[in-house]
């Protein structure tokens, strides 16, 4: 039972922390003088063209972008009524998109689930890795197999995302014809999901997930042979292996079951730097996930399109933080429930 | 040797009791701290070799221009995207000294390139403290003297050049200067915000430690790279490329500090307890003075070493930033700016040195982490 209501508990400081956040989202988008539509303004001014002038007043009006800032937080968020009534994020109305001159909802559409997508397939590819390379690394340490794994987790801790995205590319297209650029064979956009375009899906989503997966995935190693190199010195490993057990048995059994909390703890940790890392490959191989809309938003001042796709990402993060806080409890008794503060 | 009446044997050496309190690791005990670290330091093989390697790349900075051939924007319309040149020692068997084959453009017809063709009769010896581009030494004293340049009717583009015929080698000993820089600016942000608000945090506990608490935990889950991108886009654009170099360092900083406090409050609220953090409150020090001269010595190599462990990335930030177009934006040099060139597949396909600026970032950062890891491992000395 206290488990259910130590995930409740989680669930209620997320919407805390996430209302924080969405202050913190707003207040950064409105830093820049100006929004799209003063700009707008101001350039249809400069040309002359009044007719423009005054359909860019009226939808200033209209996403009350004229009144004072506070209370465009307070419409946008929800919690006033705005120029038509109350409508805003909570309500599940994300806004207009000026850039695009559509609602952002239909803007982002598919391309939230590709992100999310994208994300679960370059977690998942952390754990593949990480989990037998750390305890591989841990087991055999000071050899060739130790050193080697450190040094590519190093590599990969230090090369740009964005260049090993490139290059991976490049050379995974020559070498292994895998698909350029892109989550999917452009006929199957806006199509129904069939087996075929899951298969497509999957194909172009290698590349990616080993890019966005990789600093993670040495990071991840290099706790977790860390983590099991202090098991492997305690006395309860000495007796498991004087009894005769079988290495493999002994290591699965034992010493990987104490290291394995900080592996689940972590996932929280990492995830920020993963969403972070996401966003910038997608930007540079053209996948349709919020990346790249974030940008043109960002660069047009378009500005409920870029709080929204900010306050999506950060939602993803504060999920999966979420979710691995109360996996660890469950994982591993020895935690109070009041949080992971000591 | 003696032997005594008895026949037992014993040495004739004197024998000085405490002796054995000045053997060489009883020395240590009363060696100041640094020395302790120094010495254990220079075992860490790779952390020593990185940290040489760095401080080289931080004192050539004032004289990047110095040696670079080229000064950073200076173009070259004949020979854009001209391959890598080597420099030659012997021409036809004959030893020249170091000197470079001209190179021409072709046009192609087929592929619609130019083709760069390296004419091999005529070698040009290079030219050493010789005149070209004005520069300013260490950004102060103007001058135009390099270390080397371009014989007459030839030019040397150690590592090829770019789209507007921009010699690569030059621009990225130009680029080091920025980003370089941008780790130190923003980890003294990052180094002050961090001290300033764990201390607050640890010292104080209660409200501001709860406060200060959460607002570390928002922060540390939010995903850094749309922030940057984000606060960045707020840069005006007309602002001088300096001046938009200091604020990118900034912000890179601003995101940084909550890990550090992170740290720092932990150190604190366990030494706070500590009796010579009660005698110096007994004796009528203020917090501030406590805080300063009593706790934060404790770990202040921790600090820094900590400190170097995140410089890295904030120099991947600075990259990522500008690579997108977000960060510092030409006519700066950084290493970002120069990779924003090599963003497509074509220019890795057929211009593969455009994207050389690679490499030193890979090194820079893969350095920063051994020193990193060197400082971590020797910073306390009396563990073995």
């Amino acid at each position: 039972m206290s488990i259910l209501r130590y995930a409740v508990y989680r669930f209620f400081t997320m919407l805390l922390t996430l209302l924080v956040v969405s202050v913190l989202v707003f207040v950064i988008i409105n830093l820049p003088p100006g929004d799209y539509l003063s700009n707008q303004i101001a350039e249809l001014r400069a040309s002359g063209q009044s007719a423009g002038v005054e359909k860019a007043e009226f939808l200033r009006r209209e996403y009350a972008l004229d009144r004072p800032l506070w209370e465009q937080y307070m419409i946008w968020m929800g919690f006033m009524p705005g120029p038509h009534g109350f409508s805003g994020l909570i309500h599940g109305n994300f806004g207009w998109s000026f850039e695009f001159d559509r609602p952002v909802a239909e803007i982002v559409g598919e391309s939230l689930w590709l992100t999310v997508l994208v994300n679960l397939a370059a977690v998942l590819f952390v754990y593949v890795v990480a989990l037998p390379l750390g305890v591989l690394a841990a087991a055999r340490s000071r050899t060739w197999v130790d050193y080697t794994s450190a040094f590519v987790g190093y590599l990969g801790l230090a090369t740009p995302n964005f260049l090993l995205a490139l290059i991976l590319f490049y050379y995974g297209h020559r070498y292994f014809d895998l698909p350029i650029g892109g989550l999917m064979d452009p006929t199957f956009e806006g199509q129904p999901w069939t087996w075929e375009k899951v298969k497509s899906v999957l194909i172009h989503l290698i590349v990616p997930t080993f890019v966005i997966g990789t600093s993670g995935a040495s990071a991840m190693m290099q706790r977790l042979r860390a983590n099991m190199l202090d098991e492997l010195g305690k006395p309860y490993v000495e007796t498991a292996i004087a009894k005769g057990m079988a290495p493999a048995r002994m290591l699965t059994k034992y010493p990987l079951r104490v290291a394995f909390n900080p592996f689940v703890a972590d996932i929280g940790n990492l995830l920020p730097s993963m969403v972070s890392g996401s966003v910038l490959v997608s930007v540079v191989l053209g996948l349709q996930t919020i990346g790249p809309t974030l940008l043109t938003a960002l660069k047009t001042q378009d500005q409920f399109l870029s709080a929204f796709v900010l306050m999506f990402v950060a939602l993803l993060t504060l999920m999966g933080t979420m979710i691995s806080d109360v996996l660890l409890v469950l994982l591993d008794p020895r935690i109070r429930y009041e949080g992971r503060e000591t | 040797m003696t032997q005594l009446p008895d026949g037992r044997y014993v040495d004739d050496a004197p024998y000085d009791p405490k002796a054995a309190l000045q053997q060489p690791e009883r020395r240590d005990l009363d060696a100041p701290n640094w020395v302790l670290v120094w010495r254990k330091f220079k075992t860490h093989k790779l952390g020593l070799v990185s940290g040489i390697f760095l401080l080289l790349s931080y004192l050539m900075l004032p004289f990047a221009g110095f040696i670079a051939p080229y000064t950073a924007n200076e173009r070259n319309g004949d020979h854009l995207y001209a391959p890598p040149q080597s420099v030659n020692w012997f021409h036809e068997g004959e030893f020249v000294g170091p000197f470079v084959y001209p190179i021409v453009a072709e046009a192609d017809m087929e592929t619609f390139q130019w083709v760069f063709v390296e004419d091999t009769t005529t070698p040009r010896p290079l030219e050493f403290f010789c005149e070209a581009g004005d520069y300013r030494l260490a950004g102060l004293i103007p001058t135009d003297t390099h270390l080397f340049c371009a014989p007459e009717g030839a030019t040397v583009f150690l590592w090829g050049s770019d789209r507007l015929g921009r010699d690569v080698f030059s621009r990225i000993l130009y680029g080091a200067q920025l980003s370089l820089t941008v780790g130190l600016i923003g980890i003294t942000v990052s180094f002050t915000l961090g001290i300033f608000f764990g201390s607050l945090a640890g010292y104080f506990g209660g409200r501001t430690d709860w406060f200060i608490n959460r607002v570390i935990e928002i922060l540390r889950s939010l995903p850094e790279l749309p922030l940057w991108l984000a606060l960045s886009a707020a840069v005006p654009s007309n602002w001088s490329p300096v001046a938009v170099f200091f604020i990118i360092s900034v912000i890179l900083g601003i995101l940084d500090w909550p890990g550090l406090a992170r740290a720092v409050r932990a150190k604190f609220l366990s030494l706070r307890e500590e009796e010579y953090v009660r005698a110096a409150e007994m004796m009528g020090a203020g917090s501030g003075r406590v805080i300063r001269k009593h706790l934060l010595p404790n770990f202040m190599s921790h600090l820094i070493a900590s400190a170097t462990l995140s410089i890295p990335a904030m120099i991947l930030g600075e990259t990522a930033l500008s690579f997108l177009g977000l960060g510092l934006r030409a006519p700066a040099v950084s290493w970002g700016v120069m990779l924003n060139d090599a963003q497509n597949l074509a220019s890795i396909e057929i211009y593969p040195w455009t994207a050389i600026p690679m490499l030193p970032i890979i090194v820079v950062v893969l350095a920063f982490n051994f020193l990193g890891d060197g400082l971590r491992d020797s910073l306390d000395p009396y563990q073995q």
